[in-house]
Parts: structure tokens; C-alpha cells; sequence
């Protein structure tokens, strides 16, 4: 994949990557980053304007129909039909994956069963909660038993036991052989998800590797500084910044630096704030996440005031 | 793990995925009551409202105004009914479902192929309806069996390819609510200043000129001509060709939409 223009807009630039089979790859990236435009041209809904792709060996402009036909696509806004029950909605999509009856009837029950749907199967969409809703479309998606599956941000909006069940389930998928292609603006999902990570920026590849390799890119630990008031953050922030640089990350009184240099720097960090009379309300030290490697690549954090839906909606005028 | 896909035999599974999604449309506008409102009890209201309300008041030189009214409520509530394709598809639209359709290897054409037919399934039901009520307030269709199937025929024909114009529209639309705004301004003026609920005799000598000669007047005088057996002069032929240039015209409108539109 290459260079991909999305009206005058260049949703993604010079983004080339391969995708390992077997395993979650992890597109990684915040609202308006090309993460959904990427999806959208491999699942050839969207044509790219210049450059290629291919998926499962097929090019997804000239065989479009043998790359729908090796994929599964399952979004953010969980698009099944609610006024058609959970069994239906399998149905439809199975029958329009052309696949045959007893096929479709079949699969629609084992995904069921498999997704803790069975007992809903017969009820309208309609009266199912938000994860009931995405465990279908995710279900939907793996009618036709696709090598390859897309997941455009899976989770987005899930609450935190929906979000459990429907990582489990893809850890399943996964150890069953099925290859995944995740988009994601939460850091915690690519780093418990994905082998292989890609942050996206403006279309921009920023990053690479996997999610080890990426923390250890921006170093061992950090340590989380809480003060007394936010004038004494300030005050810490500025005497730190000295010795951090840009990474460092200011929030109320709360202060977050991720230490280059491992514990001597520390050390050295609590010596300067001690010498210079400022008190610590709490000290924390953790492991970087994924966030922690956003804010160092980028300069800012991984939440963008735009919202996806805007754009999805404004790529389609 | 793979699971078998039947090879592709494309004539037969375009087919198989139009009557999928039409399954899906007849299935929806079933469970939405208020789309089975739309599409059977606001007919039968119509019917109600000029037969006794309005009726009284209107002068037909030919005999009962219930035997004129009927068959134009027929090709007026196909019209109506076909607002809800342009709503549905704006909202299939909206809500993403067509780009998960989008990325499946179903047929290009199902989608809307599929909407239309499931149009055509509910305008044989409001056909079968408001032809029972009609009979029980005393319409007397004179015409003859088989005249009255011919007069169906054409009128789902008609029906048919004004649904194709009502896909666009809501293809076209950036919402359903939207979708739903932009048939008023094409329903109004085609449904009522047509020769629907009067003759257009009655109508000021500007609007004549339109309302005699559109094609829903067109469409409403050979359905009425049929079913009652009196003289349809050209209006059954040009019904055909307006049928015939609407669909010329407007399905591959609407499927050049689509195919930009998700």
C-alpha cells in the first residue's frame, strides 16, 4: 500500500505496510489519523485515488470481488439491521455472502451459541444492548468463516465487561487461525491485542514494531508525580523539564515523566524537587503505555476533538 | 477453517441477493408499525376522508364519485409508499449498513433492486387492501375481472419505476429525515394537482394544462378507464411509456448513485 488521496484531503500518505497472517495487527491512531479510510480501501468500499493494495494476494481494485469474498468486516457502529433478529441478520449476511442454506444455518447457530447470543437469536436487534449489538456484527462478519478479518474499532463505546468479552473472543478468533487487522484508538487494546503495532498520524505512519518495542523506544518507566496544588505542578513541571524534555506531560497537578535514563535519572529527578523545597501529595512508578509512546512521537495525546463520525460522514458526501 | 462458498453462478445469486434483501425490506417495513401505518391504514383513512367527508361535496357528471376515487387512491398510495424506499435507503445509508454491503460479494444492483421489489410486494398488498375496503363502501369496479388485473398490473408497473426515482432521492439525501423533506415538494403537487381525487376539469385552466397531462394523472386515468370499463383514450399507452422512460431514466440514476454514494 502506498499513497492513498481521499477527495482533496490526503487521508493516508506513503503508508506502506504488510499485515503477518495468523496474527492482530494493530492500527493504532486517534480519530481523523486515516485508520478507517486504511480499512475502507482494503475492504475496497473505498477506491484509492493513487497507489496499491492487496489483500490475501488479490488487488483490492481490479479483484474486488475475490478480496469481499476472502474478508470480514465488522465496525464501530456495529451495522446490523435492528429490526431484524440476531438469527436474521446472520442469515442476511450469510445468504448474501452466497453462501448456501444449510451453511448459512449452520454457521448462524454455532455464532451464536459461540458469542452468548443463543437465547436472543430470536429477538429484534432492537431490544439488545450496545455489546450484544457488537458481538452480532462481529458475528455477522465471521459468517463466511474469512481468513482475514477487519475490525474497525471494535470496542469504541463499549462499557469496560463488554470490552473484556469481546477482547476474549478475539484472542479466540486469533488462536483459531484467523488474521486480524485492528483499528484502535485505545493504547490498552493494541498493547493487550496486537503483535504487530502501526501508530497512524494524519495519514502518516509514525511508528512501527511491536507494542515491546515501541515502549522501549521511549524508555523503561515512568514516573507519575502528584503535588499539592497545581502552582506547585507548575513550579515541579518547569524544574523537571530540564532533564525531560517534551515528553513530559502536565495534567492539574499531576505530573508525568517518563524517565530516559532509568532510576539514576529518577534519583536524580526527586534530588532536584527535594532540593528545590517542593513537596510530592503521591509518587508513582509504572510501566510506559502505549499512550505514554503517542505523547513522545507526536506532541500530543491520543484524543483528537474530532469525532469519527464526522468524518465517516463527510468522506461520503 | 473455511467454510464452502457456492461457485459463482452470477445471473442466479444477483437474483438470490435481490430476494435477500427484499426479504430483509418486507421483513422491516413488518416490524416498524409505523411504516405498516404509512403503508395500509393512512390508504384506508384516504379513502374514508374523501368518501364521506370530502365526497359529498365533489360533482361528477359520470356517476359515483366512489367508483372514481378508488382507483386513484390505488395509484396515490403507491406514491406515498414510495417515500419510505427513499427514507429507508437514506437511513441504511447513515447508519452504515450499505458499507457493510458494500464489502460483501454480493451483487452491485441487490441493494436497490432488492428495495424495489420488496415496494412491489407492499403495493400488491395496499392493491389487495384497498380494493376489499373499496368494495365495502361501495366501489363497483365494472371493468371486468380481467380488465382489473391489467389495471394492477399497470399501476405496479408504474408503481415500480416511480420507486427507482424515490431510491435516488434518498441516495441523494444526507439524512432520512432530509429524504423524507425532499419527496414533499415531488409528492404533493404530482399526487393532488392530477386527476387523483377530481377531475381536472374542476381546476383553474393553468393548472389543467399540468395536471391533465403529467403522468400520474396519465397513470390514474388508465387504472380507473380498466377498472371500470369506460374509455381510456391514450392514457394506458402513455402510462407505459412514461413507465417505461422513468425506468429508463431513473434506475440507472439511482445506481450510479449508490455505486457513489456508500
Amino acid at each position: 500500500m502506498r499513497t492513498f488521496k481521499d477527495g482533496t484531503v490526503v487521508a493516508l500518505d506513503g503508508v506502506s505496510l504488510q499485515v503477518p497472517r495468523g496474527e492482530v495487527f494493530g492500527l493504532l491512531g486517534p480519530n481523523g489519523s486515516g485508520k478507517t479510510t486504511m480499512v475502507r480501501i482494503l475492504s475496497t468500499i473505498l477506491a484509492p485515488d493513487s497507489g496499491t493494495a492487496t489483500v490475501n494476494g488479490f488487488d483490492v481494485v481490479h479483484q474486488a470481488r475475490d478480496v469481499r469474498r476472502s474478508i470480514g468486516l465488522a465496525g464501530q457502529y456495529a451495522t446490523v439491521d435492528e429490526n431484524l433478529t440476531g438469527f436474521e441478520n446472520l442469515r442476511m449476511i450469510g445468504r448474501l455472502n452466497h453462501l448456501d442454506r444449510a451453511t448459512v444455518r449452520r454457521r448462524a447457530g454455532e455464532l451464536l451459541e459461540q458469542f452468548g447470543l443463543a437465547d436472543a437469536a430470536t429477538r429484534n436487534v432492537k431490544t439488545y444492548s450496545g455489546g450484544m449489538r457488537r458481538r452480532l456484527d462481529l458475528a455477522a462478519a465471521l459468517v463466511a468463516t474469512p481468513p482475514l478479518l477487519f475490525l474497525d474499532e471494535p470496542t469504541t463505546g463499549l462499557d469496560p465487561q463488554s470490552r473484556q468479552d469481546l477482547w476474549a473472543i478475539i484472542e479466540q478468533l486469533v488462536e483459531d487461525g484467523t488474521t486480524v487487522l485492528l483499528t484502535t484508538q485505545y493504547l490498552e487494546e493494541a498493547d493487550r491485542l496486537a503483535k504487530q503495532l502501526v501508530v497512524l498520524d494524519h495519514g502518516h505512519i509514525i511508528a512501527q514494531g511491536t507494542s515491546h518495542e515501541l515502549k522501549t523506544r521511549l524508555g523503561a518507566t515512568v514516573l507519575a508525580l502528584t503535588f499539592d496544588s497545581i502552582d506547585a505542578a507548575a513550579r515541579g513541571a518547569e524544574l523537571l523539564r530540564a532533564v525531560a524534555g517534551a515528553a513530559l506531560n502536565v495534567d492539574g497537578t499531576m505530573v508525568e515523566y517518563p524517565v530516559d535514563g532509568g532510576p539514576a535519572a529518577a534519583a536524580e529527578a526527586l534530588r532536584r524537587l527535594d532540593g528545590a523545597g517542593i513537596e510530592l501529595a503521591g509518587l508513582v512508578v509504572r510501566e510506559p503505555s502505549l499512550d505514554d509512546v503517542f505523547l513522545s512521537l507526536t506532541g500530543h495525546r491520543a484524543e483528537d476533538e474530532t469525532t469519527e463520525a464526522t468524518t465517516v460522514r463527510s468522506a461520503r458526501r | 477453517m473455511t467454510t464452502t462458498q457456492t461457485p459463482d453462478n452470477d445471473l442466479r445469486w444477483a437474483v438470490i441477493d435481490i430476494l435477500t434483501i427484499a426479504r430483509r425490506n418486507v421483513l422491516t417495513l413488518i416490524r416498524i408499525p409505523i411504516s405498516l401505518v404509512f403503508a395500509i391504514v393512512q390508504p384506508v383513512m384516504f379513502v374514508l376522508l374523501f368518501r364521506y367527508v370530502f365526497g359529498g361535496a365533489i360533482n361528477l357528471p359520470q356517476g359515483q364519485y366512489v367508483n372514481f376515487l378508488i382507483p386513484g387512491i390505488l395509484v396515490q398510495t403507491t406514491i406515498f409508499g414510495a417515500v419510505g424506499t427513499a427514507i429507508g435507503l437514506a437511513e441504511d445509508l447513515q447508519r452504515g449498513l450499505i458499507e457493510r454491503f458494500r464489502a460483501l460479494p454480493m451483487s452491485r444492483t441487490a441493494v436497490l433492486g432488492g428495495r424495489t421489489v420488496a415496494d412491489l410486494a407492499r403495493n400488491i398488498l395496499v392493491l389487495i387492501v384497498i380494493t376489499v375496503v373499496g368494495v365495502a363502501v361501495g366501489f363497483r369496479p365494472h371493468g371486468g375481472i380481467t380488465p382489473y388485473l391489467e389495471a394492477s398490473l399497470l399501476m405496479l408497473f408504474f408503481a415500480y419505476a416511480i420507486s427507482w426515482g424515490f431510491a435516488f432521492v434518498g441516495l441523494a439525501a444526507p439524512n432520512s429525515e432530509t429524504a423524507q423533506a425532499m419527496t414533499f415538494p415531488i409528492i404533493f403537487p404530482i399526487t393532488f394537482a392530477s386527476s387523483i381525487f377530481v377531475p381536472v376539469q374542476s381546476m383553474p385552466s393553468w393548472l389543467q394544462d399540468f395536471a391533465r397531462n403529467q403522468p400520474v394523472s396519465q397513470a390514474a386515468n388508465a387504472v380507473r378507464g380498466l377498472m371500470l370499463g369506460t374509455p381510456t383514450g391514450n392514457s394506458v399507452w402513455l402510462t407505459i411509456l412514461w413507465g417505461l422512460g422513468a425506468l429508463v431514466v431513473l434506475a440507472p440514476l439511482a445506481t450510479m448513485r449508490y455505486r457513489r454514494a456508500a
